[in-house]
């Protein structure tokens, strides 16, 4: 192209401000965060304790098999809810409807995840209006402690990931095009042979990428098991924060946080091969 | 059997359709009463919560910088976001493939974690909490987004356009503002607003780099140490609404493009 000299400095004008500001603001900030993890708090000497701590202490250990747990329990409840609702989204709500039915599907997914979070706080307190209709209706006879526990937080969590994965298995299903299923039935296949061998196997991916990201998003969330597990029973995010803002303890939180994100990685490489995000 | 599958796929599809908006309607149906818990039974409409919520001082003002927040963090994201964009799609750049990685690579780390590391940098550096410095976080956050939307968008035939107009005489800038911003408008317009979402509702950033001084997210954390209280659900059906404006301001930026 243009060989003059300013010429030739244009393309670096233009890709060197975004790449400088990630340099500076996300990568010189990750490099920080891991050379104080090998750091003693408060005095400056190198050191592996904080690693050794969360292997030592079994309620650092616990949260990171809470949080796997949880986020796993998530991850597989939120699939089985999303597909099924995804495909009829796709497959039964006519076409010109889809759209709107969609975007219904996801308004709430705008809502700020504070709000989220509180507004199932709502629902599901003590004199919230689960409990009402249960007892109100005379199923049970003393109102559930649902808020602060464990099943809150998953609760909270599968309503903002059956949204996320409703979007991408929808936009999955529609990319199939409507050859597979002909040929399915042209061979003799019924509606249930041609889901399982055809339609399955190829929205499978989708399926992955979704399920990913939800294991991604949830396994960092410290807003959703904050405001509805409570501190009954700690996860991840939520020790890392207890560490930041309790103790000040700058290098135990970098190293549980870098302990998560190895954890996110394991993930990232068990699922690497459905993960070829295509360019468009 | 037809009839009772039909039964089957619609009660299906309203249960998960109930799921989804039971916490919106709780909440904002028990934003409109005037008793002092946000509990059943409703006790018919009033805007008493509203009142006091836009009367509370501490809030209109996070509300007024949230929105600064989101518009300049949006914009600086979008800019940059774009000029790299352009820059890649446009200009053969040795090692382009890892730079462009690097610029996505925010995107795949939690935003704890990036919020906590700014804390760690800028602690470092003597900086201290500031609505300015959880603005940076929210470009770091917004702009490996803004990038891969506008980089996904630019395709071979705008090249042409481009090619037609420096053709006629058109310097570099001058095709960038004048033919490329305009061609890939709604790229850009999209990136835009969802940026400004994403910032309007980001919280543990804003939470770990702020104040006294801070957004509508983190205040709307303090109010819940309270447990549950109607100016809660006052100020979350607020937001709640603004974050609807919004998306829907960015459905119509892709109904645009697809019209195209």
């Amino acid at each position: 192209m243009n060989e003059s000299p300013p010429g030739r400095l244009l393309p670096w004008a233009l890709v060197t401000p975004a790449f400088l500001w990630t340099l500076v603001f996300f990568v010189l900030p990750f490099v920080a965060m891991a050379v104080l993890s090998f750091l003693e708090h408060g005095g400056g000497r190198a050191t592996f304790d904080n690693y050794r701590q969360f292997f030592d202490n079994p309620s650092y250990w616990r949260a990171m098999v809470n949080s796997l747990e949880v986020t796993l329990t998530v991850t597989a409840i939120s699939v089985l809810i999303a597909y099924p609702f995804a495909w009829i989204l796709a497959e039964v709500v006519p076409p010109r409807l889809q759209r709107l039915a969609l975007v219904l599907a996801i308004l709430p997914f705008w809502t700020s995840y504070v709000v989220r979070s509180y507004s199932w706080l709502l629902v599901l307190a003590q004199n919230g209006v689960v409990n009402q209709a249960l007892t109100g209706s005379g199923l049970v006879d003393a109102p559930l402690q649902i808020a602060n526990t464990r099943a809150a937080t998953v609760i909270g969590f599968v309503h903002f990931f059956v949204m996320l994965l409703t979007l991408t298995i929808f936009a999955n299903l529609k990319q199939l095009s409507p050859s597979y299923r002909r040929a399915a039935a042209d061979l003799g296949a019924g509606p249930v042979r041609t889901f399982l061998h055809v339609i399955l196997p190829l929205t499978l991916p989708g399926i992955m990428v979704g399920a990913f990201l939800t294991f991604v998003l949830a396994i960092g969330d410290y807003i959703t098991p904050q405001i509805l597990g409570g501190n009954n029973e700690l996860l991840m995010p939520q020790l890392i924060m207890m560490q930041i803002g309790r103790r000040g303890d700058f290098p135990l939180a970098s190293a549980l946080a870098i302990i998560l994100m190895v954890v996110v990685t394991i993930a990232y490489l068990f699922c690497a091969r459905w993960l070829k995000i295509e360019r468009a | 059997m037809r009839i009772a599958g039909k039964i089957l796929v619609s009660t299906y599809a309203l249960a998960v359709y109930g799921f989804i908006f039971l916490p919106v309607i709780v909440l904002v149906l028990f934003s409109l009463q005037a008793t002092s818990f946000p509990i059943p039974p409703f006790t018919g409409p009033s805007l008493r919560w509203y009142e006091a919520v836009l009367a509370d001082a501490r809030l209109t003002s996070a509300l007024f910088n949230s929105v600064l927040v989101a518009l300049l963090s949006s914009a600086l994201a979008v800019a940059l976001g774009f000029l790299a964009a352009w820059g890649f799609a446009r200009y053969h750049l040795p090692r382009s493939g890892l730079m462009r990685g690097l610029i996505t690579l925010p995107l795949t780390v939690s935003y704890l974690i990036i919020g906590m590391g700014l804390l760690i940098l800028f602690n470092a550096a003597g900086i201290p909490k500031s609505l300015i410095v959880a603005g940076i976080g929210h470009v770091v956050i917004n702009l490996p987004l803004c990038f891969a939307i506008i980089y996904s968008q630019m395709g071979d035939h705008q090249v042409n356009i481009e090619r037609a107009a420096r053709d006629l005489g058109a310097p570099e800038w001058k095709v960038l503002f004048l033919v490329s911003v305009p061609v890939l408008w709604p790229a850009i317009f999209a990136s835009f607003f969802l940026s400004m979402t994403f910032s309007w509702d980001e919280f543990v950033i804003s939470f770990l780099l702020t104040r006294f001084d801070t957004t509508l997210p983190v205040e709307i954390w303090n109010l819940l140490r309270s447990g549950l209280n109607p100016r809660t659900n006052a100020i979350g059906s607020l937001v709640f609404g603004v974050s609807i404006v919004l998306a829907l301001l960015l459905e119509l930026a892709f109904l645009r493009r697809s019209r195209r």
